[in-house]
């Protein structure tokens, strides 16, 4: 299959979040290429018209939707790990840009 | 050193739970400089042992079977109040706010819980050089790696820090150190223990495992830790498959396409002769054929990834870990995940993202989870035939720190134990045989696959081969 380029690899970084040194993009690249080489072998593979692609041995488990436990039990647990935080509120930076 | 023979001493007051921390805590404080199989080694231990042993003195022995054994934990598995980095930097400082399902059923026991373990980041790796702080080195030989990613809990339990050992194996993350450390390590059927309170990697291959130093003693822990959930939907209860019968001696299959050419020669010749004194003891070993297995490294190296793309989507900078700050929102991700993670964490994410991308998502996480379903009706057909299947746990013995910088080079050596995964099946590895390697005699483990639900078996079995 065709090489992976670097400017594949930025792509992909972009839509995973995680900015790239061009070292490490070009390394990328070079790397998963390899590593699709190896994988691709599953292209051959002729699946059975029954197979179904879905994921492990599948069955829905539900429960009631009860016994819920006391307002505010763990806010403040969870609160203290955030990075940043305002008095109840998890801090972020605003999305949109009202300035545009 | 054993659960029973430690209990029967507890019970006796000749030999303590303190004497047994103190003893291990300074195998720790002299050896594990040099080692690092612990990333956190926990004070308060002293008072649980101090604990434990009151209690043997007044409750005797309707004492908890593991009251007063030390044990390691992997450092990707909550224990409440304690830091849990899963060996990244993105959770440098987090301290986990619960227990996880495993720990909340250790601690009603009473272990004592010496010290957290190193392991490769977020569990991906198979030599624990991936960690985010510091390398684990063998204890056996200090140039070679431990196996991964729980090499710290295998390294603990090897130069004997602890007792037991907690793991998470996801593609072989149990049983490779096991075998690169010479003792004892278990993966259960999938959804046997719950997942609750792992820091997840690729959450329909995730198992906790268990490092030991016999069958009996990860049996014991097995039996603590299993078990239906409610905060994991995928556990699973003793009628999800069924009864699988024990017997006096079993009939073990060999996937002899499957022992590829590529194979150390001496792993080879330790695998040939386990089949032989299995062989004396009665038990019956055939040739089965499994065509399908030698696809399961493919089809895992696409399922995990993209497993991973998305479990690790969670960490934004927003909730809990590490932040590293930006112009606006999303500089405040690329920059978060670009300083937190380390490289084979996101290549591996980057790999996810394009194989689950639309284009190629059919090519290959279709065909790799189509794969994953024929495996497992390929593994159905041959048990109809067979009660156990045999393989090595690794094709080579622990090599050397650094040795392996490819990563495709690394991930070859998860050939015989990503097939488990991906099928769900239980497996174990046992110490089988040394190979000699610059004078040292390195360990070799045999890995033993029983059908889904046959944890049981699998425990009898070892306990009869291994232990007695």
């Amino acid at each position: 299959m065709d090489p992976i380029k670097k400017e594949d690899v930025e792509h992909l970084a972009t839509l995973s979040r995680i900015e790239l040194t061009p070292t490490e993009a070009e390394d990328f690249a070079k790397d998963i290429t390899n590593i699709l080489g190896y994988v691709s072998e599953i292209k051959d593979m002729t699946g059975e018209e029954t197979s179904e692609k879905k994921v492990g041995a599948l069955f829905n488990v539900f429960r009631e939707d009860g016994e819920p436990h006391e307002a505010g039990k763990y806010t403040e647990d969870l609160l203290a790990l955030a990075p940043e935080r305002q008095g109840q509120y998890i801090k972020v930076k605003k999305i949109l840009d009202s300035s545009k | 050193m054993t659960i029973r023979s430690l209990r029967k001493k507890f019970l006796e007051g000749t030999y303590t739970p303190l004497h047994a921390y103190e003893e291990m805590r300074s195998v720790i404080d002299t050896r594990d400089g040099d080692i690092h199989a612990f990333l956190h080694v926990y004070d308060d231990a002293r008072e649980a042992a101090i604990e434990a042993t009151r209690r043997y003195t007044e409750e005797g022995d309707r004492a908890p079977m593991l009251l007063g054994i030390p044990t390691a934990v992997k450092n990707n598995i909550l224990i409440k109040g304690k830091n849990a980095t899963a060996g990244s930097k993105i959770l440098e400082n987090y301290v986990a706010p619960y227990d996880a399902t495993v720990i909340a059923r250790m601690k009603s026991e009473g272990l004592v819980f010496m010290g957290d373990t190193n392991l490769d980041e977020f569990a991906m790796g198979s030599s624990t050089e991936n960690s985010a702080f510091g390398v684990t080195k063998n204890p056996i030989d200090l140039t070679r790696v431990p196996g991964g990613s729980s090499g710290g809990s295998g390294a603990a339990v090897a130069m004997g820090a602890s007792v037991i050992a907690l793991g998470t194996d996801t593609g072989g993350s149990v049983r490779l150190p096991a075998s690169f450390c010479g003792i004892v390590g278990y993966k259960p059927t999938y959804g046997a223990v719950s997942r609750s309170g792992l820091i997840a990697m690729g959450s329909s291959l995730d198992q906790a495992g268990i490092f030991a130093n016999t069958v009996d003693d990860a049996e014991i822990v097995f039996n603590v830790i299993s078990g239906k959930d409610p905060l994991d939907a995928t556990t699973i209860g003793p009628e999800t498959y069924g009864t699988i019968p024990l017997k006096e001696t079993y009939r073990i299959g060999v996937p002899r396409d499957f022992l590829r050419k590529g194979m150390d020669n001496d792993v080879l010749a330790v695998f040939e002769d386990t089949i032989k004194k299995l062989a004396e003891e009665g038990h019956e070993v055939v040739d089965v054929s499994l065509p399908l297995m030698e696809r399961g490294l493919a089809a895992y190296y696409i399922v995990m990834p993209a497993e991973v793309s998305s479990n690790l989507a969670r960490y934004d900078g927003v909730r809990f870990g590490l932040k590293a700050e930006g112009d606006n929102l999303l500089q405040d991700y690329r920059k978060t995940r670009a300083a937190g993670f380390g490289a084979e964490v996101k290549r591996r994410i980057i790999l996810g993202t394009y194989v689950l991308s639309a284009g190629y998502y059919d090519a290959f996480y279709g065909k790799a989870e189509e794969t994953r379903h024929m495996m497992r009706a390929e593994l159905a057909e041959v048990y109809k035939t067979v009660d156990l299947i045999m393989t090595p746990t690794a094709p080579t013995p622990a090599y050397k720190i650094g040795e392996k910088a490819d990563p495709l080079s690394m991930y070859l050596g998860d050939i015989f134990t990503v097939p488990i995964n991906l099928t769900g099946v239980p497996a174990m590895s046992l110490p089988s045989g040394v190979v000699l390697r610059e004078g040292i005699s390195l360990p070799v483990g045999v890995q033993y696959i029983a059908p889904l639900g046959g944890d049981a078996r699998l425990f009898d079995f070892g306990k009869k081969f291994h232990d007695d």
